[in-house]
């Protein structure tokens, strides 16, 4: 009954050999499974991992760009991220960039822009999707990490999942083929009476294409990729750091020997 | 000999230069004070050898003025006041302007390192009696500077044009609608549309870079004249005018330069050691200097689940929300920094420093500090249990050291203060 209310012409667009099929195929499921729905919504207290980013990690920030461009361009936008910014810093050449990189065409130099328009994908998903050039210095990448990691089957929700860390959340689980299907286990609380069961974990009812460690380092490597793009210039920041530091320590000094001359007849 | 000849050829040369300069320098001096003022202010200032570290903070508020003006000139170049193009300029400002990351850095770094070494300076003259006669105006053109200054900064936070820079100015602003009377309208009248809008943006823009620092530079240079006239005060709270050498020169003082010149410049750069560690390691400062909520641009829809100001405003915040009703809210906040100005007259006891002062002003002086801090602390939390009642406590605190002021210090047991200042070398 959604396939009724898409926007066909739209489709035709993503169709047009701009997306490779495989690509095309994902956004159709999305849309099939998604109905409008109620926006990101306020997570609980629900207790964060920790990421353990590490944005001087070249070869997990390349395998984050990949799982970034496959799995969330569809319907996110990285639109202050120049593309060969992205190349020069991440090491990848010219070529590699336009051939497993960018897929709809365009520029070295243009932004991680996408083509669905915010008022379809408003009509879609019931909230647009929002860009991610920011998203790991708005939610810290713990939040991005838990997050990902915590959809589990709802069938009470349009899209078949729900999550933990963001409940009712309008984003389906787009990772499920490799993440696999996990199921949320509750178990009364110790309170007894009317009080909400607790949460204890999760469980996987369904193996997904990778396994649970191998998904892990997935995520990882696309929290990695969104904290680098966060700020790209970080790594550079912390290095010209160093000299600034090190240079401010012997002008100091240099400082203060000139104060002590100075001051050598003030008695 | 060729050497020895080469020498005194270079000698020559360069006493011919000192030459021509000093005769430029008499050229300006004929038709511009240059030489009168760099010895007004300079080489013959006298200020009292015995200045602490509490004494850099001043020189550190101008140091942290000239970062600010500069970096703001540079960030103006591209930045676009407009609704729809200030958080993507800023964003351009961050990844293709070169080294536009760094003067953004700079710049929002030094906001709050502006505010900490004022807070620094203003406590130093708290402890040291610096607004006591025949300072009071100087005290009262600080105050000013001090209100200015957060002017500046509430401007300027709405800038960047983030989720807490929005909900942050439609709070403040929100805030007049307490005036009595024309609130409402008032409000209107400072946002120019009936929410917080692209009009609201320009306005702020053009206060922001333009008339609030015209009036912050001339306060400044105001203030430093004032300062210039009564002489510096020290830790010992002594006027050091009052003994002077066959000279004319006080006896306990020492040139502005090059002493302090020397001395200032070992601060300046262990001031500018701990601006680059924050700037270059963790410019966010853990979400204190930029909050993260402002890495998500303005919507007006989306209210943040909790709108806290920027740290350098949040005692006064606090103060605000201690209050159920939000016109006394807003009247107790006001109140909070009008009193600071009434300092001279509010203090009633002769002894200038902290030093020779009795017991009753040193625990009001440290409980109005533990009070502010924590007060700061407090305005970053949400509001509730058990911080309102905390903060209600410490709102008692802060103001109790105000308006009790005139009977503690009026019978404080003072310490006999020595006719010399205490400077070990």
């Amino acid at each position: 009954m959604l396939i009724d209310s898409l926007n066909i012409k739209a489709l035709d667009q993503l169709r047009d050999g701009r997306v490779s099929m495989k690509r095309t195929l994902r956004v159709l499921a999305f849309l099939m499974l998604a109905l409008p729905v109620t926006g990101w919504t306020a997570g609980g207290g629900f207790p964060l991992q920790q990421a353990a980013t590490d944005v001087s990690n070249t070869g997990s920030l390349q395998r984050g760009a990949a799982n970034f461009v496959n799995y969330c361009m569809g319907c996110h936008s990285a639109k202050y991220v120049r593309y060969n910014r992205l190349a020069a810093d991440l090491q990848i050449s010219e070529d590699q960039l336009v051939n497993s990189l960018m897929f709809t065409g365009g520029k070295p130099f243009d932004t991680m822009s996408i083509a669905m328009p915010p008022a379809d994908a408003e009509r879609w998903f019931g909230a647009v999707p929002p860009d991610l050039s920011l998203i790991a210095r708005s939610r810290g990448t713990d939040f991005l990490y838990t997050f990902l990691k915590s959809f589990y089957v709802d069938e009470s929700r349009p899209t078949g999942f729900n999550n933990m860390v963001m409940e009712s959340v309008a984003m389906p689980h787009v990772l499920w083929e490799l993440q696999g299907v996990q199921q949320a286990v509750f178990v009364e609380s110790d309170h007894g009476g009317n009080a909400p069961p607790v949460f204890e974990g999760f469980e996987l009812v369904e193996p997904g294409l990778l396994t649970p460690e191998q998904y892990d380092r997935f995520v990882l490597d696309l929290v990695n990729f969104l904290e680098y793009i966060g700020e790209p210039v970080q790594l550079q920041r912390r290095q010209l750091g160093v000299w600034v530091l090190a240079f401010l320590l012997v002008f100091g000094l240099l400082a203060y020997a000139l104060k002590n001359e100075v001051w050598a007849d003030v008695k | 000999m060729n050497s020895g000849r080469q020498e005194a050829a270079e000698v020559s040369l360069m006493s011919r230069f000192a030459g021509k300069l000093g005769d430029l320098v008499d050229w300006i001096d004929a038709r511009f004070p240059l030489t009168k003022m760099l010895k007004e202010h300079a080489t013959e200032y006298y200020a009292a050898k015995n200045f602490n570290f509490w004494y850099v903070f001043g020189v550190l508020a101008i140091v942290v003025l000239i970062i600010q003006l500069f970096t703001g000139i540079f960030l103006t170049m591209s930045y676009k006041p407009d609704a729809e193009k200030a958080f993507a300029s800023v964003e351009y400002i961050m990844r293709d302007v070169e080294w536009g990351w760094l003067i953004r850095y700079m710049h929002s770094t030094g906001a709050s390192a502006f505010f900490i070494v004022v807070y620094l300076h203003m406590f130093r003259g708290m402890m040291y009696g610096s607004y006591k006669n025949p300072r009071e105006l100087l005290w009262i053109i600080g105050m000013l500077i001090y209100v200015a200054l957060m002017a500046e900064g509430f401007l300027g936070y709405l800038l960047p044009w983030g989720q807490m820079s929005y909900w942050g100015a439609q709070v403040i602003v929100s805030l007049f609608g307490a005036v009595p009377g024309i609130g409402p309208d008032l409000v209107e009248w400072i946002r120019g549309d009936y929410f917080i809008s692209d009009i609201t943006l320009n306005r702020f823009f053009a206060l922001h870079v333009i008339a609030v620092p015209l009036a912050l530079i001339m306060l400044v240079v105001i203030h430093i004249l004032a300062l210039h006239e009564t002489g510096s005060l020290n830790p010992d709270g002594i006027e050091i005018k009052e003994r002077k050498g066959a000279d004319g020169i006080p006896l306990d003082g020492i040139a502005f330069h090059p002493y302090y010149t020397a001395k200032d410049l070992v601060a300046i750069v262990i001031f500018l050691a701990a601006f680059s560690g924050v700037l270059f390691f963790a410019p966010e400062m853990g979400g204190y200097f930029l909050e993260h909520a402002n890495f998500e641009p303005a919507n007006q829809l989306k209210t943040p689940e909790h709108i806290a100001p920027v740290w350098y405003y949040t005692p006064f915040y606090a103060i605000l929300r201690a209050v159920p009703s939000k016109g006394l809210g807003a009247l107790l906040m006001a109140l909070a920094i009008v009193l600071l100005f009434f300092l001279p007259w509010l203090d009633r006891c002769k002894v200038k420093s902290i030093r020779y002062r009795g017991w009753t002003f040193k625990l009001a002086l440290t409980t109005f500090a533990v009070s502010f801090v924590s007060l700061g602390y407090l305005g970053l939390q949400p509001a509730v249990e058990p911080f309102v009642t905390i903060t209600r406590i410490f709102t008692v605190l802060y103001f109790a050291f105000f308006l009790a002021m005139p009977i503690y210090t009026r019978f404080e047991k003072t310490k006999p203060v020595p006719e010399r200042v205490t400077y070990e070398h």
